[in-house]
């Protein structure tokens, strides 16, 4: 199962501005209390940590547990520094991992 | 009359009271959480907006802003938020590493609610203080039933 995702960032700001990210990620964030249709219990797994890295360096981290929705969403600010690029990566408790590049433009 | 009227502004007192109170004591299970995520620091209570619906009928998918009170500057920014779900199997919801270079300390997310209670923020400044807010949620739906 490939994880989709959809990252929203501006595509232009201006330096100094705060702008906003929003990330979606198609999963299922099993919590681990959930049977299937013969009564086993699905085991746990979550997107367990997401990262922001903004030109190289880490901006912003999430750790995430059983008590985020399915498919989650998150919406968090950056400061526009440098035009480049933002790369979200992601791992779920069964190791998956996922990712994806946003990039911007910073005016002066 | 004027003694009833007094009992009355007694307990509206005591009602505006009760949600810091309740916070801040007489739920040992509650203390014992909101230490280990303080790491036995202090706590005080503000600066944290836990905003989410009063009455949310899918505990499933329960929308969620946290924004803290701060400049958001490299002297005095948030470094992490944590939000708890007391009553949920697994309380520690999500926690999120914040910086400076974040420009604002705020969060948007959808958490599972697994019953009636009360949502709460921790955060943690980068003068090391602990902020706390909270919001109570009632859900028609709960997460965590299945099964």
């Amino acid at each position: 199962m490939s994880m989709l995702a959809r990252v929203q960032v501006p595509a232009q700001a201006r330096r100094g501005d705060v702008f906003p990210i929003r990330i979606a990620i198609q999963h299922s964030m099993e919590t681990g209390y959930r049977p299937d249709n013969f009564g086993r219990r699905i085991p746990k797994n979550v997107i367990n940590t997401l990262t922001c890295r903004y030109n190289g360096v880490e901006v912003f981290r999430a750790e995430m547990g059983s008590g985020v929705s399915a498919n989650p969403q998150l919406q968090f600010y950056l400061r526009a520094e440098n035009s480049g690029e933002l790369v979200f990566d992601w791992v779920d408790d069964s190791g998956q991992r996922g990712s994806e590049r946003a990039p911007i433009t910073v005016t002066a | 009359m004027s003694a009833d009227r007094r009992r009355f502004l007694v307990s509206c007192s005591a009602l505006a009271l009760a949600p810091a109170l309740a916070l801040a004591q007489q739920n040992p299970q509650r203390e014992a959480l909101l230490r280990e995520v303080t790491r036995g620091a202090a706590l005080r209570i503000g600066r944290v907006l836990v905003d989410t619906p009063t009455l949310a009928d899918n505990g499933h998918s329960v929308p969620l802003r946290i924004a803290v009170d701060s400049p958001m500057t490299a002297a005095d920014h948030v470094r992490r938020i944590t939000i708890l779900a007391e009553r949920n199997p697994r309380p520690v919801v999500a926690s999120y590493a914040l910086g400076p270079y974040s420009g604002r300390g705020e969060i948007v997310t959808r958490i599972r609610v697994a019953d009636i209670q009360d949502i709460i923020a921790v955060a943690e400044l980068s003068d090391g203080s602990f902020w706390m807010g909270s919001a109570h949620v009632i859900v028609t739906e709960l997460a965590c039933l299945e099964g």
